[in-house]
């Protein structure tokens, strides 16, 4: 099924397909409406909300929603357009003036979902980010999730891992998620926050006015913290996880402002679960695919954008967190401005200029969030040489040390870092610090070549049609070594 | 109230709850074995792919985002 395509008849509207039903998707989705054109919305997820609004009818605690009279603005004008969730994008296009998507749609990772084609004149990009774990030895034992994992499962099934969790990394984002372990029915035993008062100071205190709006919420949950006798504790973090087959506690350690263990302050604090959450990273591969250029470097690679949100591949608007970690506000400021450009608006237009004010004030926020809570390259003084890294193929620390000084590609072949399920997602920014500081020179753990886990069988069934099999063809080709069945076929 | 198996023991858990989320709410963390061991939910939003589980005969299938339906048969995947 393509859908998108102008039929005769049909009125010359801009045909706006939106990447991702987060903030910055369904500010992206009502801007372009607004802006008179036709929208087609994909999402992965059964419901729309992104990371942000995640949320379950009946499972959900209404306490743990934030601006919900928006969300459900922002959902109410999407009658006008064409909405898809359940839909997982796996190959993005863009050439000649179209943007071609691909999708399969049907349960997560079913047998047989249904191909969906997706044209457009334009595309905007908003697939957001996931957390930043850091390894630390242990923390591949159940019982240890990532904070996003935790705020999801109490948030979107109402349950928590465990009854006792310690919370630990970096940034405010650990505040909700102790706030809702807490009203989820867990005992949250600490927050762990790895940056000191230097650090924290230096990133908050000037110029506090720039925090209006966000300040609110933090102040909210800090009461909450308070309420819950929950200690928040600076400058330490999790160093170690405790346990054979499961969770049965952590080693605590105070971080000096490098967040290097500091000697002789560690202490084993009991608990059956640990959330971990050290900052979040974009998920890059769609904007990188349909040719966007991305910049920075191993504390953060985001999408290129213009002041109207234009990446450098024509016809490919990037917001939200792909373009740099500010917030839900700072996601929805970006997606109106994109949405509206890519329908063919301008940014003189009468309706800009709020969301333009918000982007401006929100990416002073998140300048100030990195300079904060970014993480500090002594990290990595906390893991032993055995420690794993990479998750899925078990690789650790020494093993990608010892190899830092081939090219990354070479690098991953050896020793398989990157190469597994998750296609170097979850330990990607981990192993390239880690070659960094054995004096190799990291980049590239940003392309995958699929962008969403696809069956092979589904991706020979849909080459049955229109053009796909070329596409399926050159995914085999081309990546080989990348190891993309890994990804094509969740379990190999 | 849906019911489901996993490696066939019947586990209860709230309609509209992912698999990760019934297999939680019943007490379980793991149901995954990898090289390191027992693995459970660790992103929980599809991106590592650490929930694996087999439902109804199909592989590879993330616990996490796979909403639960009654009936569904789940089954634990070893990697060795
Ligand atoms: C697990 C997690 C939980 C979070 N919880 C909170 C919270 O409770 N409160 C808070 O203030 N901040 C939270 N955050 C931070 C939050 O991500 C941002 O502030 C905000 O949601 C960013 O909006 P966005 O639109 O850029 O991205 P997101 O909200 O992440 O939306 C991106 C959307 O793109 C979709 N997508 C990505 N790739 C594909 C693809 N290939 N095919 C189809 N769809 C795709 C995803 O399904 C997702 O819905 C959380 C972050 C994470 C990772
Ligand atoms: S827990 Fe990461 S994919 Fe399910």
């Amino acid at each position: 099924m393509t859908v998108g395509g102008a039929g005769a008849g049909e009125s010359a509207a801009r045909r706006v397909a939106i990447l991702g039903g987060g903030p910055a998707g369904l500010a992206a989705a009502q801007a372009a409406l607004a802006a008179g054109a036709r929208v087609t919305l994909l999402d992965e997820g059964g419901r729309l909300g992104g990371q942000y609004w995640r949320h379950h009818e009946q499972l959900t605690d209404r306490r743990l929603q934030h601006g919900w009279a928006r969300f459900e603005r922002l959902r109410g004008v999407l009658d006008r357009a064409e909405v898809h969730t359940g839909a997982s994008v796996w190959s993005a296009e863009a050439s000649d003036g179209a943007v071609r998507l691909r999708a399969v749609v049907g349960p997560a990772d079913a047998a047989g979902r249904t191909a969906l084609e997706v044209e457009a004149d334009a595309v905007v990009v908003a697939t957001g980010a996931h957390d930043l774990a850091l390894p630390v030895p242990g923390w591949t034992l159940p019982g240890v999730t990532t904070a996003g994992a935790a705020q999801a499962l109490a948030k979107r099934d109402g349950v928590t891992v465990g009854r006792r969790t310690i919370v630990s990394g970096a940034g405010p984002f650990l505040l909700p998620v102790a706030q809702s372990l807490a009203i989820a029915g867990a005992e949250v035993v600490g927050v762990h926050e790895a940056s000191r008062l230097g650090g924290l100071a230096a990133g908050w205190l000037p110029r506090p006015w720039q925090l209006a709006g966000k300040a609110g919420e933090l102040v909210e949950y800090v009461g909450a913290l308070a309420r819950h006798r929950i200690p928040y504790r600076i400058g330490s973090g999790v160093v170690r996880v405790l346990g054979t087959d499961r969770v049965e506690g952590v080693v605590i350690a105070a971080l000096d402002a490098e967040w290097r263990p500091i000697p002789g302050t560690e202490r084993e604090i009991a608990c059956d679960s640990v959330a971990l959450g050290h900052g979040f990273t974009p998920r890059l591969e769609v904007a990188i695919s349909l040719g966007a250029a991305i910049e920075g470097d191993r504390r953060g690679r985001f999408v290129v954008v213009d002041d109207a949100q234009r990446t450098s591949a024509a016809g490919v608007y990037a917001a939200g967190e792909i373009t740099g970690i500010g917030g839900a506000d700072a996601a929805l400021a970006e997606g109106a401005v994109a949405g509206f450009m890519a329908a063919g608006g301008s940014l003189d237009d009468d309706r800009m200029r709020g969301p333009l004010a918000v982007r401006r004030r929100m990416r002073a926020f998140a300048a100030r969030l990195e300079r904060a809570h970014g993480i500090r390259p002594g990290w990595t003084s906390w893991l032993a040489d055995d420690t794993v890294v990479c998750r899925c193929e078990n690789v650790t620390r020494r093993t990608i040390a010892d190899r830092a000084d081939a090219p990354l590609r070479a690098m991953k072949l050896a020793t398989r870092a990157g190469l597994g399920a998750c296609q170097g997602r979850t330990c990607g920014r981990a192993v390239e610090a880690i070659v960094a500081e054995a004096g190799g020179a990291p980049e590239g753990f940003d392309r995958r070549p699929v962008l969403a886990p696809v069956r092979l069988g589904e991706v020979a069934a849909l080459g049955q049609g229109n053009g796909v099999g070329a596409a399926a063809a050159a995914i085999s080709i081309d990546d080989r070594a990348e190891s993309t069945v890994a990804a094509a076929e969740p379990r190999q | 109230m849906i019911r489901i198996t996993v490696d066939a023991e019947p586990l209860e858990g709230r309609d509209g709850q992912t698999i990760a989320g019934v297999l939680i709410g019943a007490g379980r963390t793991a149901w995954r074995t990898a090289h390191t061991g027992d693995r459970g939910v660790f992103c929980g939003i599809g991106v590592c792919h650490d929930c694996l589980v087999t439902v109804n005969g199909v592989e590879g299938v993330r616990a996490c985002q796979r909403e639960a339906v009654d009936g569904d048969r789940v089954e634990r995947e070893v990697r060795a």
